[in-house]
């Protein structure tokens, strides 16, 4: 009984020492939250870590052809998978140095704030809330979308002839808010069916559970493209051409992480700004070997820059914590942003969307980078 | 030795009762600094990402729209609002569920202890076929293969007119009140208490006499007669409200939507597995001699049943079946994956829309549990109620 009773106690102490440990751990935590304020942001090293790390973890869709999707043979790709690997080049060096992770669109803001990836290429629509409540930093926008009803063909030409539907919609997107306001403004009655993932939804659309489906258009237009011939195929279905709502499509990363945040905004913009410029895939490595002169060109690929006063021309370091040619990597992988675009959106694709707003701002659209100098 | 054992205290450190005591207070202190330690985790890692620990986020617009709710809801109401829309759901789904569950269940026990062979396998079948596919894929394939797979609302079931089925809800005819539903209300009152008078006047002709009593037809009788007389009387009682089929949807009477069907089957078919063997195990739980007696004071097998052997098999299931009522109430959650609005669903929403996913988790696990308690204190209740007098515990 004595042996016993000796461990009863050792173990109680052993208990209290570990709470109290703990205990002075959470008190110490704010010191130290305090401390690194100092230098940057409470926990800043999110760049660091990855390219020590050498790999790059991206949360994506699999279920949206075009943007990122899983064809079956659990090789994810798409528009938002080819700006994953552009980061993954201008930061760690190496295209296929990513890791996709899945992530529907309940869990991606949940997953992104515990670390279970670096950044969300995931079609998310960037607002106000997002970047405050969820916390999250966006990148400049890859995909200016806007979200529309997609019916039956020959079943409604316009959004205001549904009064009174069922409209099918995903839960825990902008788009079940934008329905519900959209709807009210016109004074129309409806009835939202909320499912949790696509795949469920399209058995109960395709059983007329619902009359309408709601989500951002290029979703969409994946969808419809992907149709089953024995539903009828594309053609069976029409998007209609009322725009619902804004849908800014952009890159996310936690706001805390301020250094990560600027590297990924720089690689979205260089990759607009190399159209701009002309930059493509085939041409890059010639134009960053010898830029012939040109003082923007020189300045994106981390080539010498001519200094106009007829001094050493010298390569800029932005600063941002990457190579000087961070973006030479990114551009021979995947392309510029044109090329990205036709790749997995235009109009040779299944997909086949014009460029629309998301051509450059010289050519009628609205994509515009800042200079990269 | 013998005379001073008594007075003499053993040090504190081995004296017992000090001992128990101090045992206790180590204990709850390990408990409170546990959940400070928890609490102080939690506050400092959101501080870190700039955010704060509040339930103040509730009181703002939800802004998005449910399609089913028990209690009036419009996307203009707050988040707490939305919230009880979705405890409402689960919870009236578990009402209905947990008596459909039981009366199954109590029907295939008593079928897997029949002596007509057919009976015994159709329900041995069940059982074993039911009770080991996971309850998600049983609720996925109501909804999806049968529910869904009914006709589309133009083409919808009815009813000889009168009621309709179709993959958008099904819908019965409903009574709405009109100018004197409450004095009408008055007269059905008086009804019941008419014929349950007229069921003691019946049964006490039966003990005079040893005539029939047919009381049931009696009593039912009487109170359809009072009630009509009150509608004939008052004029505008009520109308019936016969369902139609409109638009987009069926129109009129009780709804009832596909999604609130899916989780109900799917669940009352899962639920009255187990307890179907729950009660063939308290029916042969009953001593035999129970039985026995009955049969010789002359009771049919279906007699036996119900005033012997049931009776007490009933007390002996109640604990197990409190657990199976548990159990469906929490798997309500499973109702997410078939758009049904239940709190899963509704608080996923919520998380996504206005963030805390901490504090709406901790209304999560508070309903979940309340509710849990609830139905098992009841239940408690229940089981004290009928427990054996002066029986061991």
């Amino acid at each position: 009984m004595r042996k016993g009773f000796t461990t009863k106690i050792v173990v109680i102490l052993a208990v209290f020492a570990l709470v109290a440990v703990g205990c002075d751990r959470g008190d110490d935590g704010d010191e130290v939250a305090q401390g690194n304020g100092d230098a940057a942001q409470a926990g800043g090293d999110l760049l660091q870590e990855v390219i020590d790390r050498g790999t790059l973890r991206c949360g994506v869709n699999e279920t949206v052809p075009g943007f990122g999707f899983d064809p079956g043979d659990g090789n994810i790709d798409g528009f938002d998978i080819d700006f994953c690997r552009a980061f993954a080049a201008a930061i760690v060096g190496d295209p296929e140095a990513i890791e996709l992770t899945p992530i529907d669109a309940d869990n991606r803001f949940i997953a992104l704030q515990n670390g279970d990836y670096d950044v969300l290429v995931r079609n998310t629509t960037q607002t106000a809330s997002r970047e405050g409540t969820e916390g999250v930093f966006f990148a400049h926008v890859n995909f200016y979308d806007g979200q529309a009803m997609m019916v039956r063909e020959g079943e409604f030409s316009s959004i205001d002839e549904m009064g009174g539907a069922n409209i099918c919609v995903t839960s825990g997107t902008t788009t079940e808010l934008n329905l519900a306001d959209y709807f009210q403004q016109r004074d129309l009655d409806f009835t939202p069916v909320t499912f949790a993932e696509n795949p469920q939804l399209q058995r109960a659309f395709i059983r007329e559970r619902c009359d309408g489906w709601t989500s951002d258009r290029s979703q969409l237009a994946g969808i419809r493209s992907a149709w089953p011939d024995n539903q009828g195929g594309p053609e069976s279905l029409a998007i209609l051409e009322e725009v619902m709502s804004k849908e800014p499509l952009a890159p996310g990363v936690l706001d805390t992480e301020i250094d990560f945040g600027d590297a990924i905004n720089a690689v979205v913009n260089g990759l607009i700004l190399a159209e701009e410029l002309g930059v493509t895939s085939r041409n890059v490595e010639d134009l960053a070997a010898d830029p012939g002169g040109n003082g923007p060109i020189a300045s994106l690929l981390g080539a010498p820059v001519p200094d106009p006063e007829g001094g050493e021309a010298v390569p800029v370091d932005f600063g941002l914590g990457l190579e000087l040619d961070f973006m030479v990597g990114a551009i021979s992988a995947v392309g510029n942003y044109g090329e990205i675009f036709a790749r997995h959106l235009g109009p040779n694709t299944a997909l086949g969307l014009e460029r629309g707003i998301n051509a450059l701002w010289t050519d009628g659209g609205i994509q515009y980078a800042y200079p990269l100098r | 030795m013998a005379s001073s054992a008594r007075s003499v205290r053993p040090p504190l450190w081995r004296d017992v009762r000090v001992l128990r005591v101090a045992g206790q207070v180590a204990f709850v202190l390990v408990v409170f600094f546990v959940l400070r330690e928890m609490y102080l985790n939690a506050t400092f890692q959101l501080g870190q990402r700039g955010r704060d620990l509040s339930y103040d986020f509730l009181d703002s617009r939800a802004g998005f729209g449910v399609k089913e709710h028990f209690i009036d809801y419009s996307p203009n109401n707050s988040f707490w609002r939305v919230f009880w829309v979705a405890v409402t759901n689960a919870l009236a789904v578990t009402g209905v569920g947990i008596v459909l569950a039981t009366v199954l269940g109590t029907f295939l026990g008593i079928a897997r202890l029949s002596p007509n062979w057919l009976l015994r396998k159709i329900g041995q079948g069940y059982v074993e076929t039911i009770r080991n596919i996971p309850a998600l894929v049983q609720i996925i394939f109501w909804y999806t293969a049968v529910i869904l797979a009914i006709p589309r609302l133009e083409n919808s079931i009815s009813i000889f007119g009168f009621a309709y089925i179709s993959n958008r809800g099904a819908a019965v005819p409903t009574l709405r009140g009109g100018a004197d539903f409450g004095p009408w209300g008055l007269f059905v009152v008086a009804a019941v208490v008419a014929a349950f008078f007229v069921r003691r006047w019946r049964t006490k002709i039966f003990d005079d006499t040893g005539r029939p009593h047919y009381r049931f037809l009696w009593s039912t009788g009487t109170f359809l007669v009072v009630a009509a007389l009150g509608y004939v009387v008052l004029g505008d009682a009520f109308t019936i409200e016969l369902p139609e089929i409109g638009l987009r949807n069926l129109v009129g009477g009780i709804q009832v939507s596909p999604e609130f069907a899916g989780v109900l089957v799917g669940l009352v078919v899962y639920t009255a597995a187990f307890i179907g063997e729950i009660v063939r195990g308290s029916i042969l739980a009953v001593s035999k001699g129970q039985k026995e007696a009955a049969e010789a004071l002359g009771l049919r097998p279906s007699q036996q049943l119900r005033y012997v052997v049931l009776p007490q098999a009933m007390r002996i299931a109640l604990p197990s079946i409190t657990n199976q009522y548990l159990n469906f109430w929490k798997n309500t959650s499973l109702g997410f994956f078939i758009a049904y609005p239940e709190i899963v669903n509704i608080t996923r929403t919520m998380t996504n829309q206005a963030g805390h996913e901490l504090e709406i988790f901790s209304l999560l696990i508070v309903i979940y549990l309340g509710v849990s308690l609830a139905i098992s204190l009841f239940m408690n209740i229940l089981n004290r109620g009928v427990t054996l007098r002066g029986a061991t515990r």
